[in-house]
């Protein structure tokens, strides 16, 4: 190994290292503070890269690591600013969790009907059995919850029966008994050799059922704040109980909180969660969310034949014609467009906010979403077979 | 011009334009480390940036057979890996008792190789030289099942086929994967690989590559198609044109007997680029006309 010279400037002091393992490992520590995950195979990769293409050339280096290091698009403005620190002595990024404005629950005075058996405080060793008001706390507004209220009501949303409607797989899956289906000569042949290689029954094969992708959109505004939390938390329990979900956060932009979301943590879920959306209880732009959602994610694949559920109370700030615009393209890829209203529940309710009249059109199934109650209701809807009375109705419109 | 070792990635890079491909330096890299550490390259990028591409032209400048597997929703390891000649197994079977033979002994053979069908990923383990090149186009559509047999056969160059036992490559093949991301592609296996983020080619190079791919398109022409498709792609539209749709271009007028881009032709032609009607409104909207002065200034 020759003592090549380290692409730093030289003056910040620092020895520069020259052994591309202990290099490498440098910058993995760098790049995991500001956030990035290094696996240690990726690591490995990175130090045979740089054998590879040697130390001489920093553009080289530059792409070595990307290439080894980083996995996903969005990674490489993180990468280029702990390239930058490192090989460039540049000053260290600043944090790059933006700053999270902690969700914070209007709690009502102790007025209406409070919950029996509230336990005294500090007089911590009286015992007193908790009376849990289900069914008062089924349908309690969630703008009126406490801690407590969550407490229980996220215990609650875990038993929540999340099935979705199956989708024909491709995939062939062997199938005893049917008269119908694709040969499935492996089998035959296996069992040939069991009646001395008479081939007398045939085996077939036929497509399974799967599960639809369900794809939630939460909108994060100001407006939703009372809501946003319990939804998340719906998101949460939706991801834990069944496979393919995807979650985002519809605010002033887009943000992919599947990854976050996928911790069994309840608690480390949403704090994940919460870190990565950088506009809570910002404005909206349903429309521009939702193109980018459309754009970058739901018609390349992830909405196609799914369950899209918006969590939204239809307040937008963008051009009402650009959001109908979107919900038409997603309607077009989806299998049920499925909007969660939390307001539709108040008495007299329209749907007048410009924003919802225009996605109406093309919604399968409006429900409410203010309550555990109606929480249950949007896990039937999603569970149940689908009807869509307005599906012919905006395929008409459409053309 | 085998390029058993190629000893940097400007020699990579010259050795896939020898062969009509212009990769920027960051891919050039990639593919660089891919063929010097022997592992597979997984490319994302948007829609016809030419992500299949590289693999075609490495196979091309290896000299290495090209196998590929094109993935879609339900593949499996019939289809991917192998499968046994079912039929010629059950006629095995019945000369066997036909002819009388000892039954025991005839199934022995009904698993040997000649009873085997081998399907691209098997192909690229039987090595050569030089070694094949395998592309697994578009694994975002396979299903998380074949995502994960694909694990061992991308970390050891093996499948295990239970009649036979376990099946490696002399030497590794050349792998390629490619995704456009539908889905995300599992973690594991990305570890797996060297990645690449494919990005639209800048101004220079799109015009070097449509020179390069469609040499009867004259260099005016490739500069003006190239600046259009350059404007384009900042309008927001939903399917931003890719290079594919920039050599389609630039061939499709230089068919007509073009020279030059005219609000006419252009219109006339705008399906080869564009492949929503939406875009096509969103262009007409900001103007042909427009567009084709200021591709005119800045192809000059």
């Amino acid at each position: 190994m020759s003592p090549a010279p380290v692409a730093t400037d030289g003056q910040s002091g620092r020895t520069p290292l020259v052994d591309p393992q202990r290099l490498a490992v440098g910058f993995a520590s760098i790049l995991r503070r500001a956030g990035l995950a290094v696996p240690v195979g990726s690591l490995a990769l990175f130090v045979d890269s740089l054998d590879a293409v040697g130390l001489e050339d920093r553009d080289r280096v530059y792409w070595a690591g990307r290439a080894a290091l980083i996995h996903r698009p969005e990674d490489a403005g993180l990468y280029d600013r702990a390239f930058d620190q490192f090989w460039t002595g540049a000053p260290p990024p600043r944090s790059v969790l933006p700053h999270v404005a902690p969700v914070v629950l209007e709690v009502p005075a102790e007025d209406a009907a409070p919950p029996e058996g509230v336990a005294p405080d500090g007089d911590g060793d009286l015992e007193v059995v908790r009376y849990s008001p289900v069914e008062i706390l089924r349908h309690k507004d969630f703008a009126a919850y406490t801690q407590s209220d969550f407490d229980e009501a996220h215990r609650l949303l875990h038993r929540l029966r999340l099935a979705a409607p199956g989708q024909r797989s491709r995939r062939l899956e062997p199938a005893p008994g049917r008269r119908s289906g694709q040969p499935d000569l492996r089998r035959t042949v296996r069992r040939a050799l069991r009646t001395g290689g008479e081939a007398i029954e045939l085996s077939r094969r036929a497509p399974g059922r799967r599960l639809r992708r369900l794809v939630l959109l939460c909108d994060v505004s100001g407006s939703m704040e009372p809501y946003s939390r319990a939804l998340l938390r719906f998101a949460h329990a939706a991801t834990l109980a069944r496979g393919r979900v995807e979650v985002f956060a519809l605010g002033t932009r887009l943000t992919r909180l599947s990854r976050h979301l996928r911790s069994r943590d309840p608690d480390a879920a949403l704090a994940g969660a919460a870190g990565a959306v950088p506009d809570w209880s910002g404005g909206t732009r349903l429309g521009e969310g939702l193109r980018e959602f459309n754009d970058e994610w739901g018609v390349r694949g992830l909405a196609r034949g799914g369950v899209v559920v918006i969590l939204s109370d239809g307040w937008d700030r963008g051009a009402p014609d650009a959001l109908a615009e979107q919900m038409a393209r997603l309607h077009r890829v989806a299998h049920q467009v499925v909007w969660v209203n939390p307001l539709k529940a108040a008495p007299g309710y329209a749907p007048l906010a410009r924003g919802m009249a225009a996605a109406l059109p093309w919604v399968d199934d409006f429900v409410e979403g203010h309550s555990l109650a109606a929480l249950e209701a949007l896990a039937d809807v999603i569970a149940g077979p689908p009807h869509r009375p307005s599906r012919r109705a905006a395929g008409g419109q459409l053309a | 011009m085998a390029p058993s070792a190629p000893d940097s990635p400007d020699g990579v890079a010259a050795g896939l334009a020898g062969v009509g491909y212009l990769p920027d330096e960051g891919l050039a890299t990639a593919v660089f480390l891919a063929v010097t550490l022997q592992r597979p390259l997984l490319l994302e990028g948007e829609a016809g940036v030419g992500k299949t591409e590289v693999a075609k032209a490495l196979s091309r400048w290896t000299g290495g057979e090209l196998l590929r597997l094109q993935c879609y929703e339900g593949i499996d390891l019939a289809q991917a890996a192998y499968e046994w000649d079912y039929s010629r197994q059950l006629l095995h079977l019945r000369a066997a008792e036909a002819r009388g033979d000892d039954l025991a002994a005839a199934e022995d053979e009904l698993y040997a190789e000649r009873f085997l069908v081998r399907r691209p990923l098997l192909l690229a383990l039987a090595g050569g030289d030089p070694p094949p090149v395998l592309l697994i186009d578009e694994v975002d559509r396979a299903d998380d099942e074949f995502e994960a047999f694909l694990l061992e056969f991308l970390s050891d160059y093996a499948v295990t086929i239970p009649e036979l036992g376990t099946v490696r490559a002399p030497v590794p093949p050349l792998v390629v994967l490619t995704s456009n991301r539908t889905r995300d592609v599992h973690d594991a296996l990305k570890r797996r690989c060297l990645y690449h983020w494919v990005e639209h080619p800048d101004f220079e190079r799109e015009v070097a590559i449509v020179r390069l791919r469609a040499p009867q398109v004259v260099e005016s022409l490739a500069r003006q198609v190239a600046a259009v498709v350059e404007a384009m792609r900042g309008l927001e539209l939903y399917k931003p044109p890719g290079v594919a749709e920039t050599i389609d271009w630039a061939t499709a007028l230089a068919a007509l007997g073009r020279t030059e881009l005219d609000e006419r032709v252009m219109t006339a032609t705008l399906g080869t680029v564009l492949k929503y009607r939406e875009d096509a409104e969103r262009v007409r909207a900001t103007g042909h006309a427009g567009l084709i002065s200021a591709a005119l200034a800045r192809g000059a």
